[in-house]
C-alpha cells in the first residue's frame, strides 16, 4: 500500500509539515528583523542589563537607586507587579468568597446589595475604576500637613497613607519563626486528628487548637522577649512624612481598582460552585446526623471546590495582568519600569521579551500551583 | 492593554519589512501623505485646537515638510504619540518622521538608530512649583515629590541633578500628559519637572496659572529636533533642509506676506533660495519651489514662532536661545548652495 493511502503515515506526514512551516515561519520573522536592526543601526542583545539605569524608581521594595543597573531596576519592577498581585490576590479571594455567599442569603438586603456589587463592579471596565479611585484620592484628601489623623499613628493626606509599624527590633525574627512553627505543629496536628478519627472515630478540635498554637508561639516569645511595645510613628518631616509604613495613592488605587473589579468575578464563581451542589446533599449529610460546621467542610466545600477551582485560577490570571495597567496610574509595576527601559536603551524587541516573559512566569506559577490544588481536590474515583 | 499594545509594536518591529527600508521620499509620495509623529497634548507644540485642528511649533514643522514634498501643507497625517511610544513608532516605520519636542542624545543618534535634523526648538529642564510651597530655588527640593513624564530625558536629567546635588526625591511617573498635570495640580507632587517651554504649557492650562512658579534653575540642554530613521540619507537631509530653510527664511526677511515680491529679489542668495535661480531643489530630490512653498504655505520660523508659542500665545515664550544668531540666539542655518 502507498503511504498516502495509510491514515497514520499520512497524520506523521502532516505533523512533520506543519512543524516545518511554523519553523521556517519562526525563522523568517527573526532573521527579518536581525537584518532590519543590522540595516538601522540599532542594538540588540542583552548587554544592556549591566548598564547604569540613570533614573529613580518610585516605590522600591529593595535597595535601589538611580546609579543601579536597568537589571535592578527591572527587579524592582517585578518585585512591585508581585507584591500587588500577591496582597490583590488575597483580598480579593476573601471579598469574593464573602460576597458570593451573601448573594446566597436569604436575607433580601443582603442578597440585593450583594447583586447590586457584582453587577455594577464586573461591568465597568477596570482601567476607569483605577482612574476613578486615583483621582479621588488627590482630589479629595488635603495635602501632607493638613494630614487626617483619624487614630493615633495613622495618617492620611494626597501623598499617601502613613501609619505606625511596630519599630525594629531583634525578637521580631523569632516572632516570625514561632509563627512558622506553628503553622508547621498546626499542619501535623491535622494529620494525626485524620488519623485518630479514621481508626477510632474520636473527633478533635483541630481549628481551634491550630488557632491557639499559630497565634500563641508568637505571643509567648514576644512575653519572653520583654514584650516590646515602641511604635515607629511617621512623622512630618520636610515635604512628607517619614518612618513608618508609607502606601502610596498609586499603590492603594491600583489595589482597589483589581480587587473590587475581580471579586466581583470571583463572587459569581463562588455563587456558581455552592448552588451547583445539590439541596440533597445537604438533606442527606442532615438526616445521617453531621453537625452543621462537618456538612459545610466535609459535604458541600469539597463538591463546590471543584467547580469553583478552575474559573477562580483564571481570576487570578487576570488580575496578574491587569495589574499592568499600573502604568496608567504611575504605579512602577514591571510594564512600567520596562517602558522606560525600552525608551532609554531603544531596545523595544529585548524589553517586550523581558515583559512577556515576566507575565509568563507569574502566570505559570500561578496555573502550576492552582493546577496542583485543583487536582487534589479533584473528585477521587475508587 | 497595555501589553498588548506593546505586543503590537513588537509584531510590527518583528515584521518590518524591506519596504520600509527603500526610499521613503518614493513611499510617501506613492501614499500621497506623510506620517508624522506628534505630541498630542502640549498646547503650543503639537496638540488639535477646539475644531480638531492640528496647531503647533512642532505640527508647523511637520506641515512644512509636506509643503516641501509635495507643495501643499495639509498632505499630513498626524499621529499622537506618548514619550514612551514614540521611538519604537519611528523605528517600525508606523511613521516617517517624528516632530514631537524630542531631545537629541548620543545614545538615540546611536543605539536608537535614529538620526536628528536641525533643532526647531532649543529648550532646558525647570521646575513648576506652587507658589505656596515656598520654595524658592531647586537646591530647597531635598526630599520632595516630583511628578515626571516617562520615557523622556526629564526623567534622568532628574536624577542626575539630584544625584549631583545629593538630595532625595520620590518619582511619580505617569504617560499621559493630561494625567499627570492634574495629579500635579491636586497636590500628588511637590513639583512638576519637564522642559521650560512645556512646563509654561502645562501652567496655561492650570486652573489657577498665577498659582504656580517656575523655578530659576535650568538643569539641562534639551536641543528639541525632529527625528527620522537610520539610513535612508535622502529623507535625512529633506527633513533637514526644511528646517534650515525655515530659519534661513527669517534671516533672509522672507515671510509668508512678502515672499512673492521676494521672487523678484536681486539677492542671487535668495533667488538661489526661492528656485528662481534653478538647481537647489531637485539636488534634495524635491522641485525647486521647494522653499517657496514652506515659506509661502506655513511661513518662516520667526512666524511659526510667534503665532504658537510667541509673546502673544497664551505660552508668552520670548525668543531667548531660539533667536537668529544675528540677534544672539542660537538659530543658524547653513548656506543653501
Amino acid at each position: 500500500m502507498p503511504f498516502w493511502l495509510d491514515s497514520d503515515k499520512r497524520a506523521i506526514f502532516y505533523q512533520i509539515f506543519t512543524f516545518l512551516m511554523v519553523g521556517l515561519l519562526a525563522y523568517y520573522l527573526v532573521n527579518n528583523t536581525l537584518i532590519n536592526l543590522e540595516k538601522q543601526n540599532i542594538a540588540s542583545g542583552f548587554e544592556f542589563l549591566e548598564k547604569e539605569a540613570a533614573f529613580e524608581i518610585g516605590e522600591t521594595p529593595i535597595q535601589y537607586s538611580a546609579a543601579d543597573s536597568y537589571g535592578r531596576a527591572l527587579i524592582v519592577g517585578a518585585l512591585n507587579t508581585l507584591k500587588v498581585s500577591f496582597v490583590g490576590i488575597i483580598l480579593c479571594l476573601i471579598i469574593g468568597i464573602i460576597v458570593g455567599v451573601a448573594r446566597l442569603s436569604t436575607n433580601w438586603l443582603v442578597s440585593r446589595i450583594a447583586l447590586i456589587y457584582i453587577e455594577v463592579m464586573q461591568n465597568i471596565p477596570v482601567l476607569l475604576q483605577l482612574f476613578f479611585w486615583y483621582a479621588l484620592f488627590y482630589e479629595s484628601f488635603p495635602g501632607p500637613r493638613q494630614a487626617l489623623n483619624p487614630i493615633d499613628g495613622l495618617f492620611i493626606c494626597n501623598r499617601g497613607v502613613a501609619m505606625g509599624i511596630p519599630a525594629s527590633h531583634p525578637a521580631h525574627k523569632f516572632i516570625i519563626i514561632a509563627l512558622v512553627l506553628g503553622l508547621v505543629i498546626s499542619f501535623i496536628i491535622k494529620k494525626w486528628a485524620k488519623k485518630r478519627q479514621d481508626e477510632t472515630g474520636t473527633d478533635f478540635p483541630v481549628f481551634w487548637t491550630s488557632v491557639g498554637i499559630t497565634l500563641g508561639l508568637p505571643l509567648v516569645v514576644w512575653l519572653i522577649a520583654g514584650a516590646p511595645s515602641e511604635m515607629d510613628i511617621p512623622a512630618l518631616k520636610g515635604f512628607n512624612f517619614k518612618g513608618g509604613l508609607m502606601m502610596s495613592p498609586e499603590f492603594i488605587a491600583l489595589l482597589l481598582g483589581l480587587v473590587i473589579y475581580t471579586s466581583a468575578f470571583v463572587a459569581e464563581a463562588v455563587r456558581a460552585g455552592i448552588q451547583a451542589v445539590s439541596r440533597g446533599q445537604t438533606e442527606a449529610a442532615m438526616s445521617i446526623g453531621l453537625k452543621k460546621s462537618h456538612i459545610l467542610n466535609l459535604v458541600v466545600l469539597p463538591q463546590a471546590l471543584r467547580i469553583i477551582i478552575p474559573p477562580l485560577t483564571s481570576q487570578m490570571l487576570n488580575l496578574t495582568k491587569n495589574s499592568s495597567l499600573a502604568i496608567a496610574i504611575g504605579f512602577p509595576d514591571f510594564v512600567s519600569v520596562a517602558n522606560t527601559t525600552i525608551n532609554q536603551t531603544g531596545q523595544s524587541i529585548e524589553g517586550v521579551a523581558l515583559i512577556m516573559l515576566c507575565y509568563l512566569t507569574f502566570s505559570l506559577s500561578t496555573s502550576v500551583f492552582m493546577n496542583w490544588y485543583n487536582k487534589k481536590s479533584k473528585l477521587v474515583e475508587r | 492593554m497595555k501589553v498588548v499594545k506593546l505586543f503590537v509594536v513588537f509584531l510590527a518591529t518583528l515584521a518590518m519589512t524591506t519596504a520600509a527600508m527603500a526610499g521613503t521620499l518614493d513611499e510617501v509620495k506613492k501614499r500621497g501623505m506623510i506620517k508624522v509623529g506628534v505630541n498630542g497634548s502640549v498646547f503650543g507644540f503639537g496638540m488639535p485646537d477646539d475644531k480638531g485642528v492640528w496647531k503647533g511649533l512642532d505640527v508647523d514643522t511637520g506641515r512644512a515638510v509636506s509643503a516641501a514634498v509635495f507643495g501643499d501643507p495639509d498632505k499630513v497625517e498626524f499621529i499622537a504619540l506618548t514619550g514612551v511610544q514614540r521611538l519604537p513608532a519611528l523605528q517600525s516605520g508606523e511613521i516617517d518622521v517624528l516632530c514631537r519636542n524630542t531631545t537629541q542624545t548620543l545614545t538615540r543618534e546611536t543605539k536608537a538608530g535614529l538620526n536628528f535634523a536641525q533643532p526647531n526648538y532649543y529648550d532646558g529642564q525647570g521646575f513648576l512649583v506652587p507658589k505656596k510651597l515656598g520654595v524658592k530655588s531647586a537646591k530647597e527640593l531635598d526630599g520632595a515629590t516630583v511628578c515626571v513624564l516617562p520615557g523622556t530625558t526629564t526623567e534622568m536629567n532628574a536624577a542626575d541633578y539630584f544625584r549631583a546635588n545629593n538630595m532625595k526625591w520620590k518619582p511619580v511617573v505617569i504617560e499621559n500628559t493630561a494625567e499627570l498635570n492634574n495629579a500635579f495640580f491636586a497636590g500628588r507632587c511637590d513639583c512638576l519637572t519637564s522642559d521650560a517651554s512645556q512646563l509654561a504649557a502645562n501652567r496655561s492650562v492650570a486652573p489657577n496659572p498665577a498659582d504656580y512658579e517656575l523655578l530659576p534653575e535650568i538643569i539641562s540642554k534639551e536641543p528639541l529636533a525632529p527625528v527620522v530613521r537610520h539610513g535612508d540619507d535622502q529623507w535625512y537631509d529633506i527633513v533637514n533642509w526644511t528646517v534650515m530653510a525655515l530659519i534661513q527664511a527669517e534671516e533672509f526677511g522672507i515671510t509668508s506676506k512678502n515672499v512673492d515680491q521676494m521672487l523678484k529679489s536681486n539677492n542671487p542668495g535668495i533667488k538661489r533660495f526661492l528656485g528662481v535661480t534653478p538647481g537647489m531643489g531637485t539636488q534634495l530630490g524635491l522641485s525647486d519651489k521647494w522653499a517657496y512653498n514652506i515659506v509661502k504655505m506655513v511661513g518662516n520660523y520667526g512666524e511659526i514662532f510667534e503665532k504658537n508659542i510667541g509673546p502673544k500665545t497664551p505660552l508668552a515664550l520670548e525668543r531667548g536661545l531660539n533667536a537668529l544668531w544675528t540677534e544672539g540666539g542660537l538659530m543658524y542655518a547653513a548656506p543653501v548652495r
